[in-house]
């Protein structure tokens, strides 16, 4: 079997290792547009912040396609789909014949139609993270168009890297997509703190050499400017196929698109109505379609999403539906913004349905997992919200202690057998350990030991 | 030989130390002091850590304070109450034929002839043997003689598959040589951090902790276990994610330029090609997969990276998985990064579980394995070792199957009709055990040697009465790799007989001469494991009384033996240590709605292993009187369970019914039940791990519900 993946970002590598992990056999080309091996883009906030080296995002090593017999072609767009003769044609006059094939063309930056916008940066690919930086390094302030996750991480990463920076968005709130209202002032307010000026609410107009205009004229001043207006599927090849494209390219629960022999995975990929932007479902994709191919049996039923900021000092997970309101669904929250702190849970029918934590919290990890598996939330929810809030206070003060307490755990030693002890003539904690054996473990019961002794020779009127 | 029972050796010299003189403990327990009857200076008969204690001719315990693993006069409730194995009623005094008291003569032969019988129908590998942890080196070795010479079967395996067998293969993977910790256990009083993977040794091992650092330690485990809850931090990842956990703490290394460069770059091979398999797991990502927040991980890694002195350890929480191999390997990679291993006083080590789990692994009783850690595959062992044995290295056996795979063929067509089992009880411990079970039940023979009648025992055809511990003199290689003398201080009850001469009499019906003497097989293990990686040639009793223990590599009598190993080198043929990618898959079994949590398994501080010997002492049947299943207050609500109820734990292999205990200490998503009892591991998945062979004790999926 010949395969052929159109696409070398997260979802073609991610899909082409896949495939080969299950069949060593199948004959394997992918055709990359961009010129590196694969990367993850999700790292590439972090190489903008510069906690991550450009060198770590690397998914694949070039010798990883010579080891594992896979085709590799980087820098070669495909311009057209030969159903008829299944083939499919490159920029650079490739022909490549297919007996499967697999769209995981993507998506691209939206630029926005505004005059000077060529002066801006778009932050999507590895090469734009570069410029960014290279432009970074002789600015002296930043613009950063777009308030959602991206234009966040970058504000913030620019703003680690010692540049004011303005951050510029079209809605009422940042990250409206993933927070409430609320959450979205709260973000605002922690990237305050952080360097980081919000401006919501606002449209850029044109993009001058000295800054961002906004609609009404006022002047943002920036001599670096980069865009995160969020990205559209790439879908053209695919459209000018003949295959079904709405938003995306139309699949079914085994990622084939509407011709048995292609398939589509990603971000330009429609499954039951919605394309992902993210890429956790891309590679849950990329497991679906990798076992469709080599002959096993998995249905591909729509992600859960969960969002993760990666922003230093910026702690915030979104997941879910966070809008909700009384009205519709079970809402437990917690604001304290002087803290930066913001947490709400959205619970319908007993399962977590959406859920906000914003400042850092042991919670998330829990939460997270609640909502993906849809277990029941538990009915204590405040203990959700503060893990270790319904925890036990632990009685350690001697008096407090009843005499079933066990002191000692590695010899079984109550307080009353340490008391009875006592009262046999035991006076310090050699003696009790040599009539009870406690202390005589692991011995981090000595100072309870010590502490009982001592209380004990206080109450009778001994020196200790 | 027939019918006389060997000379017993006079108990060897008193005491070097006094017993805990800094605690008065001897006084307080009655101890007898005396030339005459003086205590006799030996060791634990439980865990790896293989505390010192002498015994009294009263039987009274007290610790040593001359052997490092508990200088500080340490024992547990275990240790202190070990002279009650020696008294305790239920002691097996008879070989039992068919469930009925026989001679040794009559029992000895009946097996013989039954062997002989089934090898000449069937061949030799329809002969199994069966071997133990708590084994002494010289029973390991000597079980492995008898499967190879005697009875020419290449199936034999023992029960450390289910302990140490992920952690021994990654080690090797790495470092060339599976040394648990390859340095003193004294060394870690020195690290400023100490990460603690998948272990509960305030349970385990209770004196281990007092060699922990007080400050910085941070344990990760999927339950706030009395070693996590003192920890500075505790990392609570969901059952079965713990290599993607190491994963990401490696990912946020390399990230934070945390990286130890020029070590990696003049001691250690392969970064590249796992630097560039890290970018497939980010933090966040770790973070929905494990549930341990980002920052927490973060704090781990910093700290790891910022102490002069670190040390990662892993236990069987991190091991015991159908990927237990490349999880160590993802900490041994973590290790590796941060410049650990091979460093005066950090370093990567494995915790022992069993009390011989070190030399058990040794000697020749797995497998795969011939005696000084060889391979079986190796043509230049085999020669040495069949040279030893005098016999042809063509006659040798090849590998032979592993723990589960040996007892899933029990009584198969293709698998063994007859089974030797010595020092172990698979049908408490093995897992899916019912099936276990039911395969012993299949077999034409089974042949247990054991003290007391175990689970196991109570199956056999044949039952050999063996002495234990304090009855016999052998040597134990304890979890530092230090080969301790375990010195015999009572006389066992009249007709019981070692393992060794219960060898030694079956090897006799077959035309073999085997010593029985404990000094004479060790001295032939130290000629049989010469050159190998594990070499004890320089090794003897003497040396071992006198210097309280000596480490392996000791080449040659003068050799002082080696206390750590790496220092100079790793035992790679370019003495650089392998970075190996590994990537994190799910569990074997995953939850689903009809199973919607995970069971782990564990040990509590009252017993040890499969129960055999602790559930028959009063004190510590008593502090933990029967199996339980521990789920947290939320789950509980939502089952409508209280404490002290009787639920009823449904896994796809079996059920159990056991008593609920309510603790916060869990994740709601998951539920444990100790395995010293019959019944945890009906539930456990028997799915191995591909390089070591180790099944999927730690995770399954199970549903539980009140029995009404």
């Amino acid at each position: 079997m010949r395969l052929v993946v159109v696409g070398n970002g997260m979802a073609g590598s991610r899909l082409v290792s896949e495939v080969r992990a299950r069949d060593p056999r199948i004959d394997v080309t992918v055709l990359g547009a961009e010129t590196c091996p694969p990367y993850n883009r999700v790292l590439l906030s972090n190489v903008l912040a510069g906690n991550t080296r450009p060198e770590q995002v690397r998914l694949l090593d070039p010798s990883w396609y010579g080891t594992h017999r896979v085709r590799a072609v980087f820098g070669s767009p495909v311009e057209l789909i030969d159903r008829d003769t299944r083939t499919v044609l490159t920029a650079d006059g490739r022909r490549e014949p297919y007996d499967v094939l697999v769209l995981a063309t993507g998506s691209e930056a939206v630029v926005p139609p505004i005059p000077g916008v060529e002066r801006a940066i778009p932050f999507r690919t590895l090469g734009d993270c570069r410029r960014i930086l290279a432009a970074a390094e002789r600015s002296r302030r930043a613009v950063v168009i777009g308030g959602g996750l991206l234009g966040v991480e970058a504000a913030r990463g620019l703003a680690g890297r010692g540049l004011p920076v303005t951050l510029l968005h079209l809605a009422g709130h940042l990250m409206e997509r993933q927070l409430d209202v609320e959450a979205g002032e709260v973000l605002g307010e922690t990237l305050a703190g952080l360097g980081v000026e919000t401006r919501t609410g606002v449209a850029a107009e044109a993009v001058l050499e000295e800054g961002v205009r906004l609609a009404g004229g006022e002047l943002v001043e920036g001599d670096l400017v980069v865009l995160a207006c969020g990205v559209r599927p790439v879908t053209g090849l695919a459209a000018d196929a003949g295959l079904e494209v709405r938003r995306g390219v139309v699949v079914d629960d085994e990622l084939r698109t509407d011709d048995p022999a292609i398939f589509a995975i990603g971000e330009c990929a429609e499954h039951d109505g919605t394309v992902y932007g993210l890429v956790a479902p891309a590679w849950e994709q990329a497991a679906v379609a990798a076992a469709v191919i080599t002959g096993g049996k998995l249905l591909y039923r729509g992600s859960r999403l969960v969002t993760r900021l990666k922003a230093t000092s910026v702690e915030l997970a979104a997941m879910g539906e966070t809008q909700l309101t009384e009205e519709h669904a079970e809402v437990v929250r917690f604001s304290h913004r002087a803290r930066g702190t913001y947490r709400k849970l959205v619970i319908r029918d007993g399962r977590l349905v959406g859920a906000i934590l914003l400042g850092e919290s042991d919670a998330v990890g829990t939460l997270t997992q609640l909502f993906d598996r849809g277990g029941p939330v538990p009915g204590d929810r405040a203990g959700l919200l503060f893990p270790g809030l319904s925890a036990a206070p632990v009685a350690d003060s001697p008096t407090l202690m009843p005499d079933a307490a066990k002191v000692c755990q590695c010899n079984n030693v109550t307080k009353g057998e340490i008391r009875a002890c006592w009262e046999a003539g035991a006076r310090d904690v050699p003696g009790i350990a040599a009539g009870t054996r406690a202390t005589t473990g692991c011995g981090s019961c000595r100072d309870a030991v010590a502490g009982l002794v001592g209380w004990l020779c206080e109450q009778e009127g001994v020196p200790a | 030989m027939r019918g006389v029972t060997p000379p017993v050796k006079p108990p060897v010299t008193a005491p070097s130390t006094s017993p805990a003189i800094s605690l008065g403990i001897g006084l307080a327990t009655g101890l007898a002091v005396g030339p005459a009857t003086g205590p006799v200076a030996t060791h634990c008969p439980y865990c790896a850590l293989q505390c010192g204690m002498t015994i009294g001719a009263d039987l009274s315990i007290a610790p040593r304070t001359d052997i490092p693993a508990n200088a500080a006069g340490a024992l547990c409730q275990k240790g202190w109450t070990a002279a009650e194995l020696l008294t305790n009623g239920e002691r097996l005094t008879t070989p039992l034929l068919y469930g009925r008291p026989a001679s040794w003569e009559r029992a000895l032969d009946h097996v013989a002839a039954r062997l002989s019988a089934i090898r000449a129908e069937h061949g030799p590998d329809a002969v199994a043997v069966f071997g133990g942890g708590g084994l002494t080196n010289e029973k390991a070795y000597q079980l492995g003689k008898l499967a190879r010479v005697v009875l020419g079967t290449s199936q034999i395996d023992y029960n450390g598959r289910f302990c140490m067998s992920s952690a021994a293969a990654a080690s090797i993977r790495a470092f060339g040589m599976d040394r648990g910790l390859p340095f003193p256990i004294t060394d870690l009083a020195e690290a400023d951090v100490v990460l603690l993977a998948g272990a509960n040794v305030a349970e385990t091992m209770p004196p281990f902790v007092r060699h922990l650092p007080a400050e910085r330690l941070i344990v990760v485990d999927p339950r706030r276990t009395p070693t996590a809850r003192p920890a500075w931090l505790h990392l609570q990842p969901a059952p079965g994610t713990d290599l993607a956990l190491a994963l990401g703490l490696l990912h946020l290394a390399v990230a934070e330029g945390l990286v130890d460069e020029p070590y990696v770059a003049e001691r250690t091979a392969g970064f590249d090609e796992v630097r560039t398999s890290l970018a497939s797991w980010w933090p966040e990502r770790i973070e929905r997969i494990t549930g341990v927040p980002v920052p927490r991980m973060r704090q781990a890694v910093r700290a790891l990276a910022a102490a002069r002195r670190a040390v990662v350890l892993t236990g069987r929480g991190a091991e015991q998985h159908a990927k237990g191999t490349d999880t160590v390997t993802a900490y041994i990679n973590l290790a590796l990064a941060l410049g650990l291993p091979g460093r005066h006083g950090s370093g990567y080590g494995c915790l022992t579980g069993q009390g011989n789990g070190q030399g058990g692994r040794e000697h020749g009783q797995k497998a795969d394995q011939l005696p000084g850690y060889r391979s079986i595959d190796d043509p230049a062992a085999r020669e040495h070792v069949a040279a030893v044995w005098g016999v042809d290295p063509g006659d040798l056996p090849g590998a032979g199957r592993s723990a589960y795979e040996l007892l899933d063929a029990l009584g198969t067509p293709a698998g063994p009709r007859a089974l030797l089992v010595f020092g172990s009880n698979p049908v408490v411990s093995a897992p899916r055990s019912a099936h276990v079970t039911g395969r012993l039940g299949a077999l034409d023979l089974l042949v247990v040697a054991d003290v007391v009648l175990s689970e196991t025992a109570a199956l056999a055809e044949v039952v050999f009465p063996v002495t234990q511990w304090a009855e016999e003199t052998g040597t134990m290689t304890n979890l530092e790799g230090r080969v301790l003398l375990r010195r015999r201080a009572v006389a066992p009850p009249p007709d019981v007989r070692t393992d060794l001469e219960v060898v030694q009499g079956l090897a006799a019906r077959f035309g073999h001469r085997f010593a029985a003497d404990p000094r004479e097989v060790f001295d032939e293990l130290r000629r049989a494991g010469a050159g190998g990686p594990a070499d004890y040639s320089g090794i003897t009793y003497e040396r071992i009384e006198e210097e309280k223990g000596v480490f392996w590599p000791c080449p040659a009598p003068g050799h002082p033996g080696t206390p750590r190993p790496f220092l100079d080198g790793f035992a790679t043929p370019d003495g650089r240590a392998r970075f190996v990618p590994v990537e994190h898959r799910p569990p074997a079994e995953e939850t689903d709605d009809d199973y919607p949590v995970h069971l782990t398994t564990g040990r509590v501080l009252a017993h040890y292993q499969s129960g055999a010997q602790t559930r028959r002492i009063g004190p510590l049947a008593e502090a933990v009187p029967e199996p339980y299943v521990e789920l947290h207050p939320d789950l509980a609500e939502q089952l409508g369970i209280v404490a002290g109820d009787l639920v009823r734990v449904r896994g796809r292999r079996g059920e159990e019914q056991v008593v609920a205990r309510i603790s916060d200490a869990i994740r709601r998503d998951t539920v444990f039940m100790p395995f010293h009892w019959e019944g945890a591991n009906r539930l456990t998945n028997p799915a191995l791990d591909p390089t070591s062979r180790m099944p999927e004790f730690k995770v399954c999926a199970v549903r539980v519900e009140r029995v009404t």
